[in-house]
């Protein structure tokens, strides 16, 4: 007499002409390569705007410099090396001020690196969520970069104001306008570190010691790239080796347009942005198909 | 006819199975692999393989799910059920898209969300307002929508005074509150739920349920909820999925997949004798206790309309005061009543002298509903603390139904809910107001 089912006694319909286009998802053992779902990222846009938030919120609560925190490290390493490799090692800066020529190289680098890193272990970091809650899992490699991009943004700030005070001080630096392409190269940095981040993530997942290893790696790379040194300094013989690094270009150019000094070739820029653009490809499908088989081996 | 039919099935399963693969997957350290691949293309011995190769149970594979088929409908409310390691969290991570089949296919309708956890990245350093946005977020709530809900989830958590503390510094009983709140308010055309029900103290257990009741009965949502108790998929669910080693027959009613759970072999006994000695300093004690029906045999089957006798004789070792009582509960599990021997002598004065007596006492028939039944007995003194003798499951017998007139409950009714624990014949009256419609304000 009383009954709260529904009563559906009717066979269900088994063509599959009818009802294949009422399905909203639809998913099967072996998914298709390039099955990544764009328009339900756009929907979790708000996730990925709160999850920044909280990277940059939580990080500083209960501190008194707060985001200011985002200078220290920087600067701290920028001084350190004016006086270690400058001061005491006398490596040639290229005839700028050694702070103005390390920390746009530190800061670029702490971008790039940091955002690589992240990214490649986004399933061990956030294998608790992962395991109880479905959402694009892209949301947390995008998310990183651009938490990372507001460090960024800040460290730029403080090169920008140092840049002005050298300036009113009378040092010979030159501020081209190619300066306005800046965001082209954050953009450049930033695209290589999701890319070759997101390549990594399948692989860390299964080796935890690739991670470490990813660490020592990101280290010694750093001194493969023109940040303590300008390219010029680098015999001709070896510059080819460091061409070969996409951030080379990228640091280079950024000194070039900022302080007028450095080797710019349009023939580099296009070769890092060749190599972001097969990362990024690449890093997206690994990444996709990473992402739906993951959590059995996190 | 087939369109709307169409429309009703918002979940199809199809043929679904998962693979895993037994002991370690790969070593776990790149290190680990290449010295196994280098081994083996030396044709060594793998250095990680386990002693005694032909160890095959450990590392083989093993089917956690196993050609799983089921279409769910729009608005049922369909349980979870089985034993642990059947295999129901690995078909909830398929469901909520946490892994992948290995075989198979999963078809859906609309938004699925699904709980696997309340309060899923939490952030202990936000506020409680932060982190209903975030925690909406990720359980897929756009930033408007929990604007629009946010006055709710506050009120119904019950925490309004700390919504601008860190959740840190809350109770883990308001933490909790919280999260179930968010969650409770989420917009989505199926939800799947584990068992997050049981959080929080009584009352918002009963708040709990009440919500879940109300996504599933009042706004037609589909639910799936996966439970150990057997109480709550009885009162939520319409349907239910009895899962065993990875396999299941489908959609079954919940009586028969609570039956299955349950393990189908209830064995009735409606007598019971003490097996031990009473233990020295004991003060008094069960010694035998028995089922009879109205003409006085021993019996372990009643119909809904006997009476049950139940016979305890106990002995009074010590002449203290002895208050022979039993609890009565029902095949899923729940506590039908209590009873005890009264009226109770709370002064103590009138002590019952050593020796050994026999209680008896009736449950009357038209009253309890068809089910099987478990006795607890035990004798009490009246003080909390003190228990001369307790005899869990001592007796278990059952009660069916005699689909005749004799049942006074059922009177000339045709179907009755079997869920319901209570048949009672109660006292009826009727009075005949007018021969027309009268004005309807009882």
């Amino acid at each position: 007499m009383i009954s709260n089912s529904i009563e559906t006694n009717l066979p269900a319909d088994q063509s599959p002409t009818e009802e294949s286009n009422h399905w909203t998802m639809d998913i099967q053992a072996n998914p298709r390569l390039l099955d990544i779902d764009l328009k339900e990222l756009w929907r979790y846009r708000d996730l990925i705007s709160l999850i920044v938030r909280r990277d940059f919120v939580a990080a500083y609560k209960q501190t008194i410099l707060g985001p200011l925190w985002h200078l220290t490290e920087p600067l701290v390493t920028t001084l350190t090396y004016a006086f270690i490799f400058g001061f005491v090692a006398r490596i040639s800066t290229d005839g700028l001020p050694r702070i103005l020529f390390y920390l746009p190289g530190i800061t670029l680098w702490t971008f790039f690196s940091n955002t690589l890193m992240n990214t490649a272990g986004t399933f061990n970091a956030n294998a608790g969520i992962f395991g109880k809650v479905y959402f694009p899992r892209l949301v947390m490699p995008i998310a990183t970069v651009l938490s990372n991009l507001i460090a960024l943004g800040l460290q730029f700030a403080l090169f920008v104001v140092l840049v002005l005070l050298y300036y009113v001080t009378g040092t010979n630096i030159h501020v081209t306008p190619y300066a306005l392409a800046t965001p082209l190269l954050v953009l450049l940095a930033g695209g290589l570190a999701l890319g070759m981040g997101t390549l990594l993530s399948s692989v860390t997942t299964r080796y935890r010691d690739l991670h470490k290893l990813l660490q020592v790696s990101m280290r010694l790379l750093m001194f493969g790239t023109p940040i303590i040194y300008p390219l010029s300094q680098v015999s001709e013989q070896y510059r080819w080796l460091l061409a070969l690094n996409p951030m080379t270009p990228v640091v280079e150019t950024f000194r070039y347009v900022w302080l007028g000094t450095g080797s710019v070739s349009g023939g580099n820029l296009l070769y890092s942005a060749a190599c972001m653009v097969v990362t990024l490809v690449w890093g997206a499908l690994v990444f996709n198909r990473a992402e739906k088989v993951a959590m059995d081996s996190v | 006819m087939l369109n709307a039919n169409q429309m009703s099935v918002v979940v199809r399963v199809e043929n679904i199975s998962k693979k895993y693969q037994l002991g370690k997957i790969g070593t776990q350290s790149l290190k680990g692999d290449l010295q196994r691949w280098w081994a083996r293309k030396r044709g060594k011995e793998d250095p990680f393989g386990t002693i005694g190769k032909e160890d095959s149970g450990r590392h083989g594979e093993f089917w956690a799910l196993k050609d799983v088929s089921f279409d769910l409908h729009q608005g049922e409310a369909i349980g979870i059920i089985g034993k642990n390691g059947a295999g129901k969290s690995t078909l909830l991570k398929i469901l909520s898209r946490i892994t992948l089949p290995t075989t198979g296919r999963l078809r859906v309708k609309g938004r699925i969300a699904s709980l696997l956890e309340v309060g899923t990245g939490f952030n202990p350093d936000l506020t409680g307002r932060e982190n209903i946005f975030l925690n909406g977020a990720i359980l897929g709530m756009s930033k408007r929508e929990v604007q629009r809900k946010f006055d709710e989830i506050v009120d119904f958590s019950g925490v309004a005074q700390f919504v601008d503390t860190p959740v840190k510094r809350y109770s883990s009983g308001m933490y909790v509150r919280l999260a179930f709140a968010v969650a409770a308010h989420l917009e989505s055309e199926i939800l799947i739920l584990d068992e997050v029900l049981a959080v929080g103290d009584a009352e918002f257990q009963k708040k709990c349920l009440g919500k879940m009741d109300d996504v599933a009965k009042r706004q037609g949502r589909t639910i799936l909820f996966v439970s150990h108790s057997m109480t709550s998929v009885q009162s939520l669910c319409n349907k239910a999925i009895f899962l065993k080693k990875g396999c299941t027959p489908g959609i079954i009613s919940v009586r028969e997949a609570v039956d299955a759970y349950l393990g189908g072999d209830f064995k009735i006994q409606g007598y019971y004798k003490a097996t031990a000695e009473a233990s020295a300093g004991q003060q008094a004690q069960i010694l035998e206790a028995k089922l009879l029906n109205a003409s006085g045999n021993l019996s372990e089957q009643f119909a809904t309309f006997e009476d049950i006798l139940l016979q305890i004789k106990w002995w009074n070792i010590s002449g203290v005061k002895v208050i022979p009582n039993f609890m009565l509960v029902n095949r899923q599990g729940i506590t039908v009543m209590i009873a005890s021997d009264a009226p109770i002598d709370w002064d103590g004065s009138k002590k019952r002298e050593p020796g050994t007596y026999v209680s008896t006492v009736k449950i009357p028939g038209n009253f309890l509903n068809a089910n099987d039944f478990t006795i607890h007995l035990a004798l009490d003194c009246g003080s909390p603390r003190v228990c001369y003798d307790v005899q869990l499951d001592a007796l278990h017998f059952s009660i069916y139904d005699p689909m005749d007139e004799r049942s006074l409950a059922r009177g000339e009714l045709v179907s009755v809910r079997e869920d319901a624990i209570l048949w009672p014949a109660l006292e009826w009256n009727y009075e005949k107001l007018s021969g027309i419609l009268v004005e309807n304000n009882l």
